[in-house]
């Protein structure tokens, strides 16, 4: 067959089983997992590579800065133990060098593995005609004919329009990863887990941050007592928090970004540096031609599924961020194995009975199933017992003292129905809370499985022996 | 004296039903026993007689309500000095047609499902199947508040424990719904081997059945995941009224549970035939119902009840026991624009011919109005169907659970048969005998068959028989 000359490339069309539009965590994986059953696949994003937010300015990135953050962190600590170094110099350009290094080597795995499995990887926008099509723009091929689709073009940072300006200054979670620089005076605009993330980094390289958060307290959704110790510790690395506060104007000055506040915090207006807004993330479902198709969206704006991740339309499906909360990684790599499933016929539905929620800040707080705050709005009685890492051996070692492990269960059975960890490694803590849900364990089981010593893992084992009373490091006298 | 008039019980099976009218409005004045709403159920169109003479004071169902046992349908000032009206004020109520209240475990309203999260990456609303909160199942349901929502009748007190996933996908697979199933775990977690056990029992006959005595509960009829039809041309989804959702799940259990086997004979009908005819052309005179051939047939299918009793019967496979039935009621399968319905002919042997013929004219009437009762529609201990009316040479009917056989007739024919030397035409009706092969074996249905066939050959039989 002769090779097309490059002009006429684009009108080429191709025929796939399942075509598969964003390469997210949720995308590629459903991509993967359908190629795997032997699908013809299609995988369409605009990136060179698979990868999405998460790899590209998400997730991976922003974990790569958090760990350079915490050895900062941590060399300041060590003083403590008679270690002393030096204030660390920082070579912003090789920490953005080394940055890009981590992401490239992440996403070059994907392409690989895509390639490996036969995937069509079109680097492209994909937009709908209809059921049967979508066209894909500035890409090798214009044209998709699938059986079935999966939308999974995740979400974008949601900007309010009256703090929409136009000024290098004013960052996005994409741009503060970036590492423009080290800016003195950054404000961080939204309290929860990104902006706390990067205030964490920026804090750490040297910015002096103030946060501004309109709800009463800093990462909403997570108990209380779970955000306290992060909030002490917070204290001395960020000037000030200031809750129940909104930004009322941003304007750019010659001197840098005006902004002006009201509320608990006070009104004031300063100027920062730099500002990075982090008020939360919208499903990405504009420009997709979602209306050539019989999906339908839902009063949030996600796409409407159903439990095997069917749209309104059979040949459909979408997962990831577009097709609800929480907008976690995790949960699209979860619906991405249910829609391939789906599509190649088995019984398939997405039906967790916990997922899980990482804060990367120091100390890092994750929980999953259900929350205490929960519990009291749905009237519901709980069983709950923290267990505070000042019992833990592992903890005292590190220095690391703050940290408390919770377990929340029913009264009646003893079945384990949320857990909660803040602590440095909380986010890998976690995931035993989340076996012990989804396979349906009760105290009893976490309190008498061995778990390793000297480790953290061991706070689980100790707050479900709390559960009846007094666990082996903590003795909780028996109530008469 | 206020009365609230809640749905009284309509009888096994039946838990509720659609109000298909509101034959009153506040302010009407009522009789007892007076209709109030007609509720069509999942078999028949019924009227709901009001508990009490007065006046209605609350109309809380509209039409098209669905509505379920004990729920509130009307509130009635009951007439001053009426017999029925209760001594306290507003009582519930329970209506004529249920006895004594069974014992129910009242249960609250079950609680709100999480709310689907719409809060930052928070944990995610508690799945159908592992609902925590449920009691322990080796524990006996108290109806104490701990206890709280336990859906009565709708599956078996503690099932719907915590399933891991692995468990959860094997349930989906084998089409079991997890609600159903009672865990054997700690705080009732299913396991594999649960959900295989309960996939074995729904395959094994009712009575085998663990965890929901009594009542059979609603047979799950595994869904299996159906093409995209669409592709391959227009398609329309039209919902499925109530008679036939009824009639997917008894011929599934049927099916699912009875080993059919169907026995074949034809009975020679000549005789028979001419001696309707002569009958009848009296009987239109006298301007009553014709004599039908189903009519002799479920006279001689009587006779060949009592004489092999086993066909008269019901097995009790978890007792180990025949349930051998000392009356003849015999189900009457009838066609209607609903769909299938079988009103029930009782006491068949002490009916005469004349009296069931009528009895059938007004039953299939009622029937196809929709208008029979659920009293109509219970207790047979065997069923015919004629399909002969509209052709076919034979076919293999399902049996009707908890009955052990049923009858099936397909258009007579006639046949050129050797009487002695001579060759004469025979007219021969097709005989169609499924049974329960379970408690029947195969040379006693053939007795019963030709017992019936020798019936319909020999009318006089009828006569000293029937």
């Amino acid at each position: 067959m002769t090779q097309l000359p490059e002009s006429s490339q684009s009108h080429k069309s191709l025929k796939v089983q399942v075509c598969v539009i964003g390469a997210g965590p949720g995308g590629y994986a459903a991509a993967f997992h359908a190629a795997d059953r032997g699908l013809k696949v299609a995988l369409i994003d605009a990136e060179s590579k698979p990868g999405g937010v998460c790899l590209h300015r998400g997730c991976i990135p922003s974990k790569a800065l958090l760990h350079a953050a915490s050895l900062i962190e941590e060399s300041e600590l060590a003083a403590n133990w008679g270690i002393h170094f030096e204030r660390p110099r920082v070579d912003l350009d090789r920490l953005r060098e080394w940055k890009g290094e981590v992401v490239e080597r992440m996403v070059s795995g994907l392409a690989g593995l895509c390639r490996a499995r036969g995937i069509e990887y079109i680097q492209g926008t994909a937009v709908f005609v209809d059921s049967e099509r979508v066209a894909v723009e500035d890409a090798s091929v214009a044209m998709v004919q699938f059986e079935h689709a999966i939308l999974a073009t995740g979400s974008s940072p949601a900007i309010p329009a009256a703090l929409r300006i136009d000024s290098p200054r004013l960052m996005d979670s994409t741009a503060a990863l970036e590492l423009p620089d080290v800016p003195e005076k950054l404000l961080v605009i939204g309290g929860g887990y990104i902006g706390l993330e990067l205030a964490t980094v920026y804090a750490a390289l040297g910015s002096a941050i103030t946060v501004v958060e309109m709800t009463d307290g800093l990462l909403p959704g997570a108990d209380r007592d779970l955000v306290r110790p992060l909030a002490a510790r917070l204290k001395k690395s960020i000037s000030s928090i200031l809750l129940e506060t909104a930004v009322t104007s941003i304007s750019e000055t010659k001197d840098g970004l005006e902004v002006t506040w009201e509320g608990k915090g006070g009104n004031a207006t300063q100027t920062f540096d730099r500002a990075l807004i982090s008020v939360g993330r919208r499903p990405n479902t504009s420009g997709l031609g979602i209306e050539n198709t019989a999906a339908t969206l839902d009063e949030n704006g996600f796409v409407r599924v159903n439990p095997a991740r069917r749209t309104e339309d059979p040949r459909i499906y979408a997962i990831g961020d577009v097709a609800g909360q929480p907008m976690l990684a995790h949960k699209a790599t979860a619906e991405a194995k249910v829609a391939a499933a789906a599509i190649a016929g088995e019984p398939a539905a997405f039906d967790p009975a916990a997922i899980p929620a990482v804060v990367f800040t120091d100390p890092e707080i994750a929980w999953t199933g259900l929350t205490e705050t929960e519990a009291k709005e749905q009237g519901r009685k709980v069983k709950v017992a923290r267990f505070p890492w000042g019992a833990s051996g592992r903890a005292v070692t590190l220095d690391r003292t703050d940290g408390m492990t919770k377990l929340i269960t029913d009264p009646a059975n003893g079945l384990v129905l949320g857990v909660g960890i803040v602590g440095p490694g909380a986010g890998d803590l976690i995931a035993e809370g989340v076996l012990a849900i989804e396979m349906g364990a009760v105290a009893e089981d976490l309190a008498a499985v061995i778990h390793p010593h000297p480790t953290l893992s061991e706070t689980v084992m100790e707050s479900a022996e709390l559960i009846f009373g007094s666990a082996t490091h903590m003795h909780r006298p028996a109530k008469k | 004296m206020a009365i609230k008039f809640q749905l009284p019980d309509l009888g096994e099976d039946t838990e509720g039903g659609t109000v298909v009218k509101v034959l009153v409005a506040v302010g009407d004045a009522v009789e007892k026993d007076q209709s109030v709403i007609e509720l069509e159920t999942d078999k028949a169109l019924l009227e709901v007689p009001s508990p009490a003479s007065g006046k209605i004071t609350g109309v809380h169902v509209a039409e098209g309500d669905e509505i379920r046992v004990d729920e509130l349908i009307l509130t009635i000032d009951a007439a001053v000095g009426s017999d029925d009206a209760p001594a306290e004020p507003a009582v519930p109520v329970k209506a004529p047609p249920n006895v004594e209240p069974k014992t129910v475990i009242q249960a609250p309203a079950k609680p709100e499902p999480r709310p689907v999260a719409e809060t930052p990456p928070a944990s995610v609303p508690g799945p159908p199947q592992p609902e925590p909160s449920k009691p322990e199942p080796p524990q006996p349901v108290a109806p104490s508040a701990e206890v709280g929502a336990v859906p009565v009748a709708a599956k078996p007190a503690g099932a719907g424990g915590p399933a891991s996933p692995s468990t959860r996908k094997l349930a989906r697979e084998l089409g079991v719904d997890l609600e159903q199933v009672l865990g054997s775990g700690s705080a009732g977690r299913i396991s594999k081997d649960d959900v295989m056990a309960f996939a074995k029992s729904r395959l094994a006959p009712d009575s085998d059945r663990e965890g929901a005595p009594g009542a059979p509960g609603p047979v799950a009829v595994t869904p299996i995941e159906l093409p995209d039809f669409s592709k391959h041309g227009p398609i329309e989804r039209v919902k499925l009224n109530g008679i036939r959702k009824k009639t997917i799940e008894s011929m599934t259990r049927s099916w699912t549970t009875i080993p059919h086997v169907t026995q074949f004979d034809e009975a020679d009908t000549t005789d028979l035939e001419a001696l309707r005819r002569r009958r009848n052309e009296q009987l239109l005179a006298g301007g009553k119902a014709k004599l039908t051939a189903t009519v002799f047939v479920i006279k001689a299918c009587v006779s060949a009840l009592k004489a092999f009793p086993q066909f008269n019967s019901s097995l009790d496979v978890a007792a180990g026991e025949m349930i051998r039935k000392d009356y003849f009621n015999i189900g009457m399968a009838v066609d209607t624009e609903h769909g299938l319905l079988v009103p029930v002919l009782k006491d068949v042997d002490k009916k005469s011919l004349l009296q069931l013929s009528d009895e059938i004219k007004d039953l299939s009437e009622r029937a196809r109005r929709r208008k029979v009762s659920l009293d109509d529609l219970r207790g047979a201990t065997f069923t015919v169907t004629n399909l002969g009316g509209l052709g076919g040479t034979a076919f293999t009917p399902i049996i009707n659970h908890p009955e052990v056989a049923i009858l099936g007739l397909a258009r007579s024919q006639k046949r050129v048969s050797m009487t002695g030397e001579r060759l004469e035409s025979r007219l021969m009706l097709p005989l169609c005998l499924s049974y329960d092969h379970r408690l029947i074996d195969g040379s006693d249905a053939v007795r019963f068959t030709r017992k019936i066939a020798e019936m319909l050959e020999d009318p006089g039989l009828l006569l000293l028989e029937g």
